[in-house]
């Protein structure tokens, strides 16, 4: 029978049938941080468990540290507790980690792909929403919750029921400034923050395949935020170009074999989904949200939309309360409004090529008076690779801060947050009410539209500005 | 067969894609203990931000105090995949939740710590909200016949995948019952390890 890539993979991994509806799967990568994992390792203490394939199992510190210093109190006691609680728990089970002392540390889906450890194929998950990025390997990579980080130590497996699948086509070619950002923003728009729930979707068509690696990390990043269990793309040679040479990338013997396995993996022509949705690229201009939730979207030169424009009660009620939350008006353009904070970075857009894009707006002029804008790497590697491109000295000498990677701003869950009021053009990928501070008010932007917030003190139109700065973004990237 | 998995006092919360964030916000989570959320349950809408109890909230009225049961709208608990959202509830005293749909991880996590999610339509959330309306509602759930009790023999019935019925109404251990298959996960390593040894 044809089969979609979702198939072929959930099919490879059945381990056994728990019942009629339930197989267990087996897991090939865990990887862990500090938040959802603690309780997960007390509780395999206290049933005298052990974790079964340390080997397989990776770990880093992201979530909860400090992004002006790297020393585990940084961000606060409890912070520290959990930093050493996750330290102490990979120590005593032999598990990889990438400390704060680290110089490859990162965000937990920034350093997977970096180390290798992402490999088309594989069952990837992780105790976070936003694992859904890894699906960009094609992979099926999914975020779990507390107990089932427990269940996958212990065992090295989960159980699991057949998702319902999505395709989502995008053909055609990106206008300049439209990022992939943009692109996912658009899908979810369309699909509703619902529209995947009990889905899992796969990304194909022209657009798709001429999207970098790291493109196809931020569409699938955001998979979550339409509810979808997964996001993935099938594998090709971007993809194994951009593996080969990866410090856990399979080594030199088995490359061909793994390339050829690979190759396997792609939605069979008559393979049937449940559910397709297309999307003409060309069609798609530079997004933001205006609302509290991620389907709450808008194109930048559009205007507030009025609750009395949503047919759907619901949608209409929910407008009402974004707009009173927001500080906003119905017919109101963004533009109009100042912008306090601007957060370049999180699991979504904190890549090279994002603060690529970034600096190439940013060169040159001077982030405005009253508006405190920071770039958060998402990895050492990042860090470094920025530095030695002179995009920090970029960003430094126009005014932003330059820090050490983590989750940061995305969350808040260190000190790096928004105040109450503040308006916030944020590159990650929630503007739920005080995700980033309670009473912060985010818009959700790429990175070029919140680099082009920081230096107006507004937001802007990208694709209205003078075209050399995607000239720069484009030969660098 | 009957078998009432709660009884209790009715929560009405009236709102859409009510997201993790909301039901237990990130300076929360910074615990390591599996216990302790039930204060930090929707805590910025709960309390003001002099840290007093806000008294337009449904949770603080009077007349909920004590819920079991909560009931709300769409896409309930989207967002991030912490479990300290299901904690914080369960810890409250909320052990049912009704609603028209869930987000897939939070509906996951709840389940695996034994609580009841029950999915009706929006027909069926309506008519549940219109009962809330005419007072407050003390309900049964028997989770063998499937229904929702509401007294004079009045009930409304609802579906539920056999096997999280069947772990809920017998306490099966979500990690022994796996560990059953031991024997079928060192097979499958074995010549996952023959066949694509790359993977380690």
């Amino acid at each position: 029978m044809a089969k979609t890539i979702y198939q072929k993979i959930y099919a490879s991994h059945v381990v056994g049938k728990l019942n009629p509806s339930t197989d267990l799967l087996f897991v090939d990568r865990h990887l862990i941080h500090e938040v959802t994992s603690p309780q997960a390792f007390s509780g395999l203490k206290m049933a005298q468990r052990t974790v079964r394939r340390p080997d397989l199992t990776f770990a880093t510190m992201d979530h909860n540290v400090s992004t002006q210093r790297r020393s585990m109190d940084a961000a606060g006691e409890t912070s520290r507790k959990q930093l050493e609680a996750l330290a102490a728990n990979c120590s005593e089970n032999d598990i990889p980690l990438l400390d704060l002392t680290h110089p490859d540390q990162g965000i937990v889906h920034v350093i997977g792909p970096e180390q290798g450890l992402t490999q088309p194929g594989m069952i990837i998950v992780c105790g976070d929403s936003h694992t859904s990025t890894h699906g960009a390997f094609g992979a099926l990579a999914f975020g779990i919750g507390t107990s089932e980080v427990e269940h996958v130590l212990a065992t090295q497996t989960l159980p699991q029921q057949q998702a319902k699948t999505l395709k989502v086509e995008i053909n055609g070619e990106l206008s300049a400034h439209v990022t992939p950002k943009d692109v996912i923003m658009a899908v979810i728009a369309k699909l509703g923050t619902a529209g995947g729930n009990g889905y899992v979707a796969e990304f194909s068509g022209s657009a798709i395949e001429a999207m970098s690696m790291e493109g196809r990390m931020t569409l699938c990043n955001m998979s979550i935020e339409m509810g979808a269990k997964a996001g993935l793309i099938a594998p090709d040679e971007t993809t194994f170009a951009y593996l080969k040479g990866k410090a856990h990338a399979p080594q030199e013997q088995y490359w061909d074999a793994a390339v050829a396995y690979w190759q396997s993996l792609y939605s069979d022509a008559d393979a049937v989904f449940d559910k397709q949705v297309a999307i003409d690229a060309s069609s798609i201009t530079p997004q933001i949200t205006w609302g509290t939730n991620p389907e709450q979207v808008i194109a930048v030169d559009q205007s507030v939309p009025s609750p009395a424009s949503f047919s759907d009660a619901t949608k209409r009620d929910a407008a009402e309360r974004a707009l009173a939350y927001m500080g906003l008006e119905p017919g109101q353009k963004l533009a109009d409004c100042k912008v306090d904070v601007v957060f370049i970075g999180s699991c979504t857009n904190s890549r090279i090529e994002d603060l690529r894009a970034a600096a190439s707006v940013v060169k040159g002029q001077q982030v405005a008076a009253g508006v405190r804008a920071l770039v958060v790497p998402g990895s050492g590697i990042v860090k470094r690779q920025a530095e030695d491109e002179g995009l920090a000295d970029i960003f430094k000498a126009a005014g932003f801060e330059w820090r050490e990677p983590g989750c940061s701003m995305c969350l808040g869950m260190n000190d790096d947050r928004v105040a109450a009021g503040e308006r916030c053009a944020s590159t990650s990928n929630r503007n739920f009410e005080g995700r980033q501070g309670r009473g912060a008010r985010t818009h959700l932007v790429s990175p070029a539209m919140a680099a082009a917030a920081a230096i107006a003190g507004k937001f802007v139109n990208i694709a209205a500005q003078a075209p050399a700065a995607a000239t720069v973004a484009g030969e660098q990237a | 067969m009957s078998k009432i998995f709660a009884q209790g006092l009715v929560c009405p919360l009236d709102k859409n894609n009510v997201d993790t964030d909301q039901i237990i916000p990130k300076q929360f989570l910074t615990s390591v203990s599996r216990d302790g959320f039930a204060e930090a349950m929707f805590f910025d809408w709960r309390y003001l931000a002099d840290g007093s109890p806000n008294p337009d909230f449904v949770i603080n009225k009077p007349e909920y105090a004590g819920a079991s049961i909560l009931l709300t709208r769409a896409n309930f608990g989207c967002g991030s995949s912490r479990e300290h959202a299901p904690w914080a509830i369960q810890q409250y005293g909320f052990n049912v939740i009704i609603a028209e749909s869930f987000a897939d991880i939070f509906f996951n996590n709840s389940v695996n710590n034994g609580m009841l999610l029950i999915q009706l339509s929006k027909t069926n959330i309506d008519f549940l909200f219109n009962r809330c309306q005419q007072g407050p509602q003390q309900w049964q759930i028997d989770l063998a016949s499937q229904e929702i009790m509401f007294g004079n023999n009045a009930a409304l019935g609802f579906k539920i995948d056999a096997d999280i019925k069947q772990r809920l109404l017998s306490g099966l251990d979500f990690i022994g019952s796996s560990e059953q298959l031991n024997t079928q996960i060192s097979d499958f390593e074995q010549s996952r390890k023959a066949s694509q040894p790359w993977l380690g």
